[in-house]
C-alpha cells in the first residue's frame, strides 16, 4: 500500500494550485477538502447524477470519477469560477429568475453542464438542451424550469454579446 | 462504501513506451486506467481489486483518429466525444458515431474511451455491436511488438479477452467500405439517456439483385460478451428478403442467443426484442429493395 503523496499542480478557475495528495484521491474530494471549493457537490459518487460536474480542459467531466493525478496540468473550472467580480454569470441569473434552482444540490452541476453546452452551442434548441443536461439529475424541479433557465440564458447571452458589440 | 485512495497506487509514466516497459517488467501487476468511468466507479464502491494502476490518460500516442484512403484507425484512448466530433466517423462509420452519442452522458463521453469499452468487456458494451457489424480489427501492442486480430475473436468469455498480461490494446482498425451497405443499430434501454442496454443489435448488409450478398449481425446483452450472430447471418446469406426469410432468420436468432435474467431485464424479454429488432432491420432492407 502506497502512502506517497506527490505534489500535483493544475489551475482552478484561473488560479494555479499545488496539492500534496494521494494520486487516487478523487478530484471532487481535492476540490472540496483540500481547496475548500464546496460548490461542487457529491450526489451518487458513481458518475450517474452529475452533481459533481466540473469542466476540465474545456470538457465536462464528473469530478467523482477523476483521480486527481489525471488532473495534473489541467485547467479546471468549477461553479465558483462562473461569477466574475461578484457579477453572476448569465446562467446563474437565469436560474434565479426562472426558478431553475430549488434544493440546490444539483444546481452547480447543472450550471457547469449548461456552461459546457453554451460554450459549444450558443443557441441550443430544446433537444440539444435536454441532451446536454441528460447526465444531471434533479429531484425537485421536474427539469422544465431548468431547461427554461438555459433558454433564457442563451437569449440573454445573445443580448449581452450584441450589447457589448454595439458599445 | 467509499473506496480508500490509500489502498491504490496510481502512476502516470506519460508515454506509451514507458507504460509498455513497466507492464512487461511486472506482467499482470499493473491495471491500466484511462478515463476511469468504469474503474473509478468500482473504486467508489470499494470493489476495485487492483492495488497498482497505471494511467493511460493524456498519452497522445494512444489518442488519435487516422483517416486513410480505405481504413480509419482509432487509438485506444480516443474518447467517445472525440468520435462524436470527428466528421469522418459520422460519414463513414455512422453506427459508431451513433453508439458514441448514447454512451452515458456528455460528462461520461468526455472521459470514456473506446479501448476501455472493449477491454472492460461488458456484455452490454455500447460500441461493440457497431464494431462487429463493421468487421473491425484490434491492434494489440507490447514490448514484443504489435499484432492484429479480428475484433470478433477478441472476447473469450465474460469479461475475458485474449490479451496477454504484458499487452495493451493499441488501436481499432475499421475498413471504409460500407457506403453501399444498409446499416442498422438500435439499443433498447430503460430510458434514452444514461441507460445500460437491455439489448442492442447492429447490422450491415449488402443487397444485390434482390439477394443478400453480405451480412453481419451483432448484438450486445444477448451472451456473456458482445458477439456476432453467425447462424442468423448464415440463415440470411444469399436469400431474398421476404416473409419466409424473415421467419427463418428469427428462428435462427432464437436458437443462437443465450441471454440471462439480470437486474436490467429478463432473458425472455431480451430474446423477443432482439428478434423484433432483427425483423425491423430486415423490413428496412425489404422496403429499400422494393420500388415504391
Amino acid at each position: 500500500m502506497s502512502a506517497d503523496c506527490p505534489t500535483i499542480r493544475f489551475t482552478v478557475n484561473g488560479q494555479d494550485v499545488a496539492v500534496e495528495t494521494l494520486p487516487m484521491k478523487r478530484l471532487l474530494d481535492v476540490l472540496r477538502e483540500d481547496l475548500h471549493l464546496t460548490g461542487t457537490k457529491e450526489g451518487c459518487g458513481e458518475g450517474e447524477c452529475g452533481s459533481c460536474s466540473v469542466r476540465m480542459n474545456g470538457e465536462l467531466v464528473n469530478s467523482c470519477l477523476v483521480p486527481v493525478l489525471q488532473a495534473e496540468g489541467a485547467c479546471i473550472q468549477t461553479v465558483e469560477g462562473l461569477a466574475i467580480n461578484g457579477e453572476l454569470h448569465p446562467l446563474q441569473k437565469a436560474f434565479l429568475q426562472c426558478g431553475g434552482a430549488q434544493c440546490g444540490i444539483c444546481t452547480p452541476g447543472m450550471l457547469m453542464a449548461a456552461t459546457q453546452l453554451l460554450a459549444i452551442n450558443p443557441h441550443p434548441g430544446m433537444p440539444e438542451i435536454r441532451e446536454g443536461l441528460a447526465g444531471n439529475l434533479c429531484r425537485c424541479t421536474g427539469f422544465t424550469r431548468i431547461f427554461e433557465s438555459v433558454v433564457a440564458a442563451a437569449s440573454a447571452e445573445t443580448f449581452n454579446a450584441q450589447a457589448n458589440h454595439a458599445r | 462504501m467509499r473506496g480508500d485512495p490509500h489502498a491504490h497506487e496510481l502512476i502516470a509514466p506519460g508515454s506509451l513506451s514507458a507504460v509498455l516497459e513497466l507492464i512487461a517488467s511486472a506482467p499482470g501487476e499493473w491495471t491500466p486506467i484511462a478515463g476511469g468511468t468504469e474503474l473509478m466507479v468500482a473504486h467508489a464502491a470499494g470493489r476495485l481489486t487492483s492495488g497498482k494502476l497505471i494511467s493511460l490518460w493524456g498519452i497522445p500516442d494512444l489518442r488519435f483518429i487516422t483517416v486513410n484512403p480505405d481504413t480509419i484507425v482509432i487509438g485506444a484512448a480516443t474518447t467517445f466525444r472525440d468520435l462524436r466530433i470527428q466528421a469522418d466517423i459520422a460519414t463513414h462509420l455512422p453506427l459508431l458515431a451513433k453508439s458514441a452519442s448514447w454512451i452515458g452522458s456528455i460528462a461520461n463521453q468526455s472521459r470514456a474511451t473506446i479501448g476501455g469499452n472493449l477491454v472492460n468487456g461488458s456484455p452490454a458494451a455500447d460500441s461493440s455491436p457497431a464494431l462487429l457489424a463493421y468487421d473491425a480489427e484490434i491492434e494489440i501492442i507490447s514490448v514484443r511488438g504489435t499484432r492484429r486480430i479480428p475484433y470478433a475473436h477478441f472476447h473469450t468469455g465474460y469479461k475475458r479477452n485474449l490479451m496477454a498480461s504484458d499487452e495493451l490494446l493499441y488501436a481499432v482498425h475499421l475498413p471504409i467500405r460500407f457506403a453501399h451497405h444498409r446499416q442498422y443499430l438500435r439499443k433498447v434501454g430503460t430510458r434514452r439517456a444514461m441507460a445500460i442496454s437491455k439489448v442492442a443489435l447492429a447490422a450491415t448488409a449488402l443487397v444485390e439483385d434482390g439477394s443478400i450478398r453480405e451480412i453481419r449481425v451483432a448484438a450486445a446483452s444477448l451472451a456473456a460478451f458482445p458477439t456476432r450472430l453467425y447462424r442468423t447471418e448464415a440463415a440470411l446469406l444469399g436469400q431474398r428478403v421476404d416473409p419466409h426469410a424473415i421467419r427463418s432468420a428469427r428462428t435462427a436468432l432464437l436458437a443462437e442467443v443465450m441471454p440471462i435474467d439480470d437486474i436490467r431485464s429478463t432473458a425472455e424479454y431480451r430474446v423477443r426484442v432482439a428478434a423484433n429488432l432483427l425483423e425491423e432491420f430486415l423490413k428496412e432492407l425489404q422496403s429499400a429493395e422494393t420500388p415504391a
